[in-house]
């Protein structure tokens, strides 16, 4: 402890306690770059809000907010331009209905088949086929939709024309019941077994099990779900975008074709724009529509699988 | 007398009420178990009825030539060659921004970040990019990366916009192989000494590493595929030549004109083909599909394989 006495075998102990600081300095360092990166992400966000707004605000300059969001018509490019983003939407709205009355059902009967009634080795096989169709390319399925599925369409329903919303839906809908599946598969069986042990020993059948104790314990999983799955349809461009045509279409019958918001901005993003032009800002008008519509999704399905996680 | 016989005909018409109950929820639950074998079925049929599509369509143009031909106006003459090459150069470019960008972010968030507003902030920024359509980012890099900084619809420009996108991927991949790793190995380290940096590369990195391969094949395969981002930035669909060599005769005998170069890529070349009326390009866009299919399916196929090895040989 003295210092007189401690000084000869202090020295080299010194050196090292100097080499400390330097090793300290290169951890802060090192630290605030794993921060920066973190960063990324919120400057990402940061760049879409602020690109989005920006191009906005002079698109809304030119076209007053009561006309975008009432206007019955949509016709930017045309000599009388009209910009009611409804017409876009109406199209949206369809075609994710559509998916959604298939995805909905069939991923919610496929995770409570996966979680309660199928055996380990059946879920061993079925999970990866699962991970695989969700994996597969939009454009694949797009292309799916417009030269398989909409031929077969056809012949039971007389005078579909070639595109139409409800090929796309459906399609779009099996896209999406992997993710709503596996969403849901993993909110049910975070619930505790003692639960199912405790209605089998009541006497309830697996479904009994599954839909009075399993489902409601595991609802806002589930509904999370659902919502994700609501996000992933509305942002979904190019199934729509090659399936259900390009033509702005205020219709809610799946037997037209429309145009969505998605399907519009590829639409115009495919020609070639100038800066600046009144066609160039619509698609950022639209994209702000679709990034806020989505946002509001996102945020509900990410706060309702935060709660689950908490209660078990 | 009478009394207990209506109570035992009592009893067993209740007998037979529940028996009948029974037997009708034995019936509903098999009926339940039917039906979730036909919704596995029905993703089944339709991963199947869209490969054999494709092979029917598709399979008799895929030649050797249909890989080292340009797009061509004539179908039976064009091939994907610069749209494969495209496809490979903007994913050099994915990879070497996603990676390490994902990675130092996975590990930020699992291993330094403290509890406050900033790493809230972080994470539902994550979670909520992971939610965003992808056409938003196409939008994001038309207005800032082509637009700003002036990039152009170049490969730096997709590839950095793909790299956004498949940023969250890459993240959750991360903090969950690192979550993966138990507590007391950073114990050991640092009762060695060993710095918190010092942990993380010798230690947490390492036994984390196949977790993170695994993510980042899933985001590269879901980049492969994506279109309408690349179709946003204004992505050229006919092309007849090839980006530029990175490697040059004259020193310093690298070179990045490639990174600046336009390019096209297969979901492109799938997309220009589909929306052409002609019959025969229909043929051209399933051959494109199966290979882009085929691609993806490789490395989801690596991916899978990867996680349960992983799984099975993890004995901490």
């Amino acid at each position: 402890m003295s210092t007189n006495s401690a000084a000869p075998s202090a020295a080299p102990v010194l050196g090292r306690l100097g080499h400390r600081r330097s090793r300290h300095v290169k951890e802060r360092i090192i630290e605030g770059l794993l921060l920066s990166a973190a960063m990324a992400a919120v400057a990402t966000t940061l760049g879409i809000v602020f690109i989005l707004v920006k191009e906005s605000i002079v698109f809304f300059s030119n076209v007053s907010m009561v006309d975008f969001l009432t206007d019955t018509q949509w016709t930017p490019l045309f000599s009388d331009p009209h910009f009611g983003i409804m017409v876009l939407l109406s199209g949206t709205l369809t075609s994710s209905a559509i998916a959604l009355s298939v995805a909905i059902p069939v991923g919610t009967i496929l995770a409570i088949y996966l979680s309660e009634f199928a055996s380990a080795r059946m879920r061993e096989t079925a999970k990866p086929i699962l991970e695989l169709l969700a994996g597969i390319p939009t454009i694949v399925f797009g292309y799916f939709a417009l030269f398989f599925l909409t031929p077969i369409l056809k012949q039971f329903i007389p005078g579909l024309p070639g595109f139409n919303l409800l090929s796309a839906g459906l399609v779009m809908g099996i896209m999406i019941v992997p993710y709503i599946s596996s969403i849901s598969e993993d909110a049910m069986r975070a619930v505790p077994m003692a639960l199912r042990e405790g209605s089998y020993a009541m006497g309830a059948t697996r479904l009994q099990t599954a839909l009075r104790v399993v489902v409601p314990a595991a609802f806002s999983g589930l509904a999370a779900a659902y919502i994700l799955g609501i996000s992933r349809a509305v942002g979904e461009t190019m199934i729509v975008a090659v399936a259900a045509g390009m033509q702005p279409n205020l219709t809610f019958n799946p037997m037209d074709q429309a145009a969505t918001i998605t399907a519009y901005i590829v639409q115009v993003a495919k020609g070639d724009l100038p800066h600046g032009s009144v066609g160039y800002q619509t698609i950022f008008a639209a994209g702000l529509a679709l990034f806020l519509l989505t946002l509001v999704f996102n945020l509900l399905g990410y706060w309702l699988r935060r709660r689950y996680r908490e209660v078990y | 007398m009478s009394e207990p016989r209506i109570a035992k005909g009592r009893a067993r018409e209740d007998v037979e009420g529940i028996r009948a109950l029974i037997s009708n929820h034995k019936r509903k639950d098999l009926m339940f178990a039917l039906l979730g074998m036909a919704a596995l079925g029905l993703a089944a049929v339709t991963f199947i009825a869209l490969f054999t599509g494709m092979v029917m369509d598709g399979a008799s143009r895929l030649s050797p030539d249909f890989f080292t031909n340009f797009a061509s106006r004539r179908a039976e003459n064009a091939g994907i060659l610069a749209a494969w090459v495209g496809t490979f150069t903007v994913m050099i470019v994915t990879a070497a921004v996603a990676v390490p960008l994902g990675v130092a972010s996975g590990i930020y968030l699992e291993e330094y970040a403290p509890r406050n507003w900033l790493t809230d902030l972080i994470e539902i920024n994550i979670n909520n990019l992971a939610g965003v359509p992808s056409i938003v980012y196409g939008l994001l890099a038309l207005g800032l990366f082509v637009h700003t900084f002036g990039l152009g619809a170049s490969v730096l420009t997709a590839g950095l916009t793909l790299a956004l996108l498949i940023l969250p991927v890459v993240i959750v991949a991360t903090r969950e192989a690192i979550r993966a790793v138990p507590g007391m190995i950073r114990e050991a380290a640092y009762a060695l000494g060993a710095t918190r940096w010092q942990m993380v590369q010798h230690h947490v990195l390492p036994y984390s590493m196949p977790g993170i391969l695994t993510g980042v094949i899933i985001g590269l395969s879901r980049a492969i595929g994506e279109t309408a981002p690349i179709v946003t930035i204004g992505a050229v669909t006919f092309i007849a030549f090839l980006p530029p060599a990175p490697v040059t005769a004259d020193p310093p005998f690298l070179s990045f004109d490639w990174l600046s170069s336009p390019f096209t890529a297969m979901p492109i070349q799938i997309f220009n083909w589909t929306s052409r009326p002609e019959e025969a390009f229909q043929a051209n866009a399933s051959a494109a599909a199966l290979v882009l299919v085929v691609m993806t399916l490789i490395m989801n196929a690596l991916a899978i394989w990867l996680r349960y090895r992983l799984r099975k040989n993890l004995k901490w």
